[in-house]
């Protein structure tokens, strides 16, 4: 692949770095990245991996299981999904982000994959991708995420936030710390967080999906070193970030010496039903 | 002694519990909870039965979803 000169000018500010080059740039444009989720960490990074140059992104977004229409940009979602906008209320998630990366880049094709991730189809969405950001808002996705990626040896970057923290791990399956090593299973209905207790400062979102952004590319293009091994945290109050210091869990039961977890199970689906929670 | 929890120094009695530790920092939501102890992560089986030692790291990992929580 050659750049053609609109792309050398579009690109100009990766290419003259040393680290990327135009030879970094031409891998970013035949490199494919898969999002799960088109929400408050899915929006930041399709927006940034579109004007990177990710040749490839795809996008899954089924909607949040148990919200009717959970799949249509709502008035709430814009105080920090900033890939949708207020004329995008009420159409569909994926087609809304997909129109802004578009416009964003035109050089890039975008996947969408409407439908939630499950056991039945995860495996087979995720195979044709680099590398997987996981912007997804409950803990069965999550741990559906980090097992698939293992069985199928795809690079992960997960993430959470809540309130005024957040926290992301780069996952390279086989070879570093995956999220079951650090929880071996999804949190007991009655610990996660209420409704009264959640709630997010938008821009905590667009921090943490950059990152994950970030970590995308530094992957893609070999340069850096990734968050494996690495737990960051940060909280937006204090401005603190942390490096926590992993190592791989023997006894994890998906990528341990002796794994019990052998294929890929849906976890119970474990969230706060804003509409019909009594808090 | 002295423990390195989630990378602050804190004195506390000789002879300290995981789960009586998680207490003393006042983790309202133990389940909410993975620990690690110098470098390992433990069996939530293992808070009750490990006891801390002088200069141990120990970090309080959390299990965080997104914020977006049913929207």
């Amino acid at each position: 692949m050659s750049l053609t000169e609109q792309q050398i000018e579009r690109y100009s500010r990766h290419i003259i770095l040393e680290q990327v080059g135009g030879v970094g740039q031409e891998k970013l444009l035949s490199s494919k990245v898969l999002i799960i989720g088109a929400g408050g960490l899915g929006a930041p990074a399709g927006l940034y991996l579109a004007a990177a140059g990710v040749g490839t992104i795809g996008i899954v977004d089924g909607g949040t299981i148990g919200i009717v229409d959970g799949d249509k940009v709502e008035l709430s979602n814009l105080q920090r999904q900033v890939i949708h906008h207020t004329s995008d209320v009420g159409t569909e998630k994926i087609e809304s982000a997909r129109s802004k990366m578009l416009a964003v880049n035109p050089d890039v094709k975008v996947n969408t994959y409407h439908q939630w991730a499950t056991a039945e189809n995860i495996r087979e969405i995720i195979r044709d991708y680099d590398f997987v950001i996981d912007g997804t808002d409950n803990f069965s996705a999550k741990f559906l995420i980090n097992d698939a990626c293992y069985f199928e040896r795809v690079p992960f970057s997960h993430a959470g936030i809540l309130r005024f923290d957040g926290q992301l791990l780069t996952v390279l399956p086989g070879k570093s710390t995956c999220y079951r090593c650090i929880f071996d299973a999804p949190p007991p209905a009655d610990a996660v967080p209420s409704c009264s207790q959640a709630g997010i400062l938008g821009v905590l979102a667009g921090v943490i999906g950059s990152l994950q952004a970030t970590e995308a590319i530094k992957y893609l293009l070999g340069i850096g070193d990734l968050l494996s091994d690495t737990l960051l945290t940060y909280n937006a109050l204090t401005m603190n970030f942390r490096r926590v210091r992993l190592n791989r869990n023997p006894d994890c039961r998906l990528c341990g010496d002796e794994p019990e977890i052998t294929e890929l199970k849906d976890e119970q689906q474990v969230v706060c039903d804003l509409k019909n929670c009594k808090c | 002694m002295n423990l390195v929890v989630n990378g602050k120094k804190t004195d506390t009695t000789d002879g300290l519990t995981v789960s009586e530790l998680l207490v003393k920092e006042d983790v309202k939501m133990p389940e909410m909870v993975s620990v690690e102890l110098n470098g390992k992560i433990l069996k939530r089986s293992e808070f009750e039965t490990t006891t801390l030692n002088d200069d141990d790291q120990v970090e309080f990992l959390y299990y965080m979803g997104g914020g977006s929580v049913a929207n």
